[in-house]
């Protein structure tokens, strides 16, 4: 029936959305991290979607991979700070907290759509199972 | 009597499959808003309409399907069950990442169709009414 087959759709954005919205909380509470885990700064991260057909026909959404960003790093003269190099420059995240905030906005809108999209097709399902009642 | 219900009910029961599979077509455009290179598809519901009732002179669609000249050849079908019926969506904006799917536009269909489903779910449901009526001989 193909209003399973809505869910598995929709249900692929969801988690897709969800991702992303995981990247941009990741990117936003490190946005002023000197320091990362592997000792260099903080590079933001992306996520990449790709359509993927899902079981039965119909198409999804998946993440293939997650990037990170290519952008510079932010240069930042503070002499004082231990971080800073030989010429008093700290090296902070290449994270745009602008970009990350309208990227935030973006993932939430199409997490609502898709959900209501789910909630559509449930109330259609339960119309069609309640036929001749 | 049971292949008269059928045969009463085939043209609803044909145009729910194809409104369901338009369904179906608008959850995959709005799940892939954001995807890279993503082309909205939308089907056109006359001519799938058509190509799933046929007869009456009307010329069925046939799905969309790769040539096999060799006998190595991949079969492989056009992926839908109305096949020219489903087309790709003329776009209104250009993307830079190439997605042509205009949320707007995808939202109102998906509102749309939805509602002419509930609309043959209540047609379905009122025949069932009347004829549950005239059974009863009320």
């Amino acid at each position: 029936m193909s209003d399973f087959k809505i869910f598995a759709i929709a249900g692929s954005a969801l988690t897709a959305q969800s991702a992303r919205l995981n990247a941009v909380a990741s990117n936003l509470a490190n946005a002023d991290s000197v320091v990362g885990a592997d000792g260099k700064p903080y590079r933001a991260k992306q996520v990449v979607f790709a359509a993927t057909p899902v079981e039965g026909g119909g198409i999804g959404v998946r993440v293939t991979q997650v990037v990170d960003s290519a952008a510079p790093a932010r240069m930042q003269y503070d002499p004082a700070n231990p971080a800073a190099d030989e010429k008093g420059y700290v090296t902070l995240p290449n994270v745009n907290v602008v970009e990350e905030m309208v990227n935030m906005i973006s993932a939430s809108r199409a997490y609502q759509t898709n959900a209501e999209v789910m909630n559509t097709a449930k109330t259609l399902m339960a119309k069609t199972l309640a036929i001749g009642q | 009597m049971i292949d008269r219900l059928e045969q009463d009910l085939s043209t609803i029961r044909n145009a729910m499959g194809v409104r369901g599979y338009r369904q179906e077509l608008l959850a995959s455009n709005i799940a892939n808003a954001d995807t890279p290179y993503y082309k909205a598809r939308d089907v056109d519901f006359k001519s799938a309409l058509q190509a799933a009732v046929g007869g009456r002179g009307v010329p069925t669609l046939q799905p969309v399907t790769l040539a096999r000249t060799q006998a190595g050849h991949l079969g492989g079908n056009g992926g839908s069950p109305y096949g020219g019926a489903v087309k790709y969506r003329a776009e209104y904006q250009g993307a830079v990442d190439g997605n042509t799917v205009n949320m707007d536009v995808e939202r109102a269909a998906f509102a749309e169709n939805a509602m002419q489903l509930e609309a043959l779910i209540l047609f379905v449901n009122k025949r069932f009414e009347g004829l549950q009526r005239a059974i009863q001989g009320q």
